[in-house]
């Protein structure tokens, strides 16, 4: 099962969705792959804390000229797209990190100048969380072109029963290159108008894949209802609504994963997994698959002594409250 | 020798464009035969990558030794290196002002260390 995990715009909390969801699948007997596709700004290593044990280097080819023979006839430079090779009087310049391996400047040239040389355009990491196989790609700076190295790190990716996919955000080439191939997405956004707009152009390019598709609203205040209308004109289901708590954020910023220090997130993640298995296409999940999953949220949710107090609805827990009523008297101190 | 000046317009009292780049017109006065051309640089500025290398390329095709900006990047200087251009930083004012403080030697050309890097 591929899950790919994306939102319109940074910020989201797609990473946090991603490796909490990740988490909760292993935690419930399910074989999982987290596979970082967010290759210029990788962060889920820092929630899920890996080892990683496996480094590859990845290269794309790029034009070498040989001054010798070149003519300076300008071809090459005139046909290249993206500006990465530039003929002067005197000599042709390559800028490898602009070139997207197209090979196009190889081809015109009327003398064969031109020959291609593998160029570093990033990494891709294989390790261990636990038990969840870990994969994370890396674009090396200053280099442009995304799509190679989120091919390489999807590729790395082992087996399992769930492949969770941690896409660029943004509705460019670097996400739809993760969208595409996937089985499910899952859009995560925040309820602001920003969040809400490129949400919008996210179920857009989702759309175009023809992929089967759900929500996640993060800070989710209670009583809005913008997200919701939204989805319900898309026809797409809300999967799982996250509070907008200070805990969270708290942890967040320290490196947790939250699934499994703040209160409630454990119910509203499996929650998640449960809304899941009723959306994902059912060819791409075995029935064993599936009852292996149900029976082990069914049996957790009976033990709640395993994991943090159980709380129920997030919105009117006490703990995730209180920082907002500690708050109000500060207000009407410096009121008075 | 030739001299390029990055301008938003077409005339001498149009204002220098700070962006070498992304610049919409260069006014070129060649000093040995004082001829003064314009040359539309709408292609390269709206290219969505490389624009200063193609900016640049272009100004060293056409023999262009020294150029009037505001500033260049870290690829088109390696190009106007290569070819041997000399670029002269200005602050602003329009092309006719900025041509007069060059013909004074008032302008310094630009060093290594002032190339802007984004
Ligand atoms: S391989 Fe393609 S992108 Fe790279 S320099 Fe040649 S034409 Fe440009
Ligand atoms: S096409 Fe070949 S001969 Fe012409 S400038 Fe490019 S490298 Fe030189």
């Amino acid at each position: 099962m591929n899950l790919v995990i994306a939102s319109g715009k940074g910020g989201t909390g797609k990473t946090t969705v991603a490796t909490s969801l990740a988490v909760t699948l292993a935690r419930h007997g399910q074989t999982v792959a987290y596979v970082d596709c967010d290759v210029e700004t990788p962060n889920g290593h820092l929630f899920l804390k890996p080892m990683v044990t496996r480094e590859r280097p990845v290269e794309k080819l790029v034009p070498r000229v040989n001054q010798e023979t070149c003519l300076l006839c300008g071809l090459c430079a005139a046909v290249c797209r993206f500006n990465a090779i530039a003929c002067l009087p005197d000599q042709t310049l390559v800028y490898e990190e602009l070139c997207h391996g197209c090979g196009g400047c190889t081809r015109v040239c009327p003398v064969g100048a031109i020959t291609e040389a593998p160029h570093p355009v990033g990494v891709v990491k294989v390790g261990a969380a636990g038990a969840i196989q870990f994969v994370s790609g890396t674009l090396n700076v200053g280099e442009s072109t995304s799509p190679p190295v989120i091919r390489a790190t999807r590729q790395a990716a082992p087996a399992a029963d769930w492949t969770i996919l941690d896409a660029p955000p943004g509705t460019a080439c670097p996400m739809m290159e993760a969208v595409r191939g996937s089985d499910y997405v899952v859009l995560v956004t925040e309820p602001t108008p920003f969040g809400l707009h490129d949400l919008r152009l996210a179920l857009e390019v989702v759309k175009t894949f023809d992929l089967p598709c759900g929500v996640v609203v993060n800070r989710a205040q209670p009583g809005a209802t913008e997200a919701r209308d939204l989805c319900r004109q898309a026809r797409v289901r809300i999967l799982a609504e996250i509070p907008d708590a200070v805990a969270i954020a708290k942890e967040y910023s320290r490196g947790q994963l939250v699934v499994e220090t703040v209160p409630g997130l454990r119910e509203i993640f499996d929650q998640l997994c449960l809304r899941l298995l009723e959306e994902v296409p059912k060819e791409k999940c075995p029935h064993e698959m599936r009852q292996r999953l149900e029976a082990a949220i069914r049996a957790s949710s009976q033990s709640p002594a395993t994991g943090p107090p159980a709380a129920g609805d997030p919105f009117s827990t006490p703990r995730l409250a209180a920082p907002r009523q500690r708050e109000e008297p500060t207000r009407a101190a410096s009121a008075s | 020798m030739k001299l390029a000046i990055s301008t938003r317009g077409q005339d001498v009292n149009a204002p220098v464009d700070l962006h070498f780049g992304r610049t919409r017109f260069f006014r070129i006065v060649d000093f040995e035969t004082g001829a003064e051309t314009l040359l539309n640089n709408a292609r390269a500025a709206n290219a969505p990558q490389g624009a200063g290398i193609q900016t640049a390329q272009t100004l060293a095709r056409l023999g262009v030794q020294a150029v009037l900006t505001g500033g260049v990047g870290p690829n088109a200087w390696r190009i106007l290196q290569a070819a041997r251009i000399q670029v002269f930083s200005v602050r602003g004012g329009s092309v006719g002002q900025a041509l007069q403080s060059f013909r004074e030697g008032l302008l310094r050309p630009l060093t290594e260390k002032q190339v802007t890097y984004f």
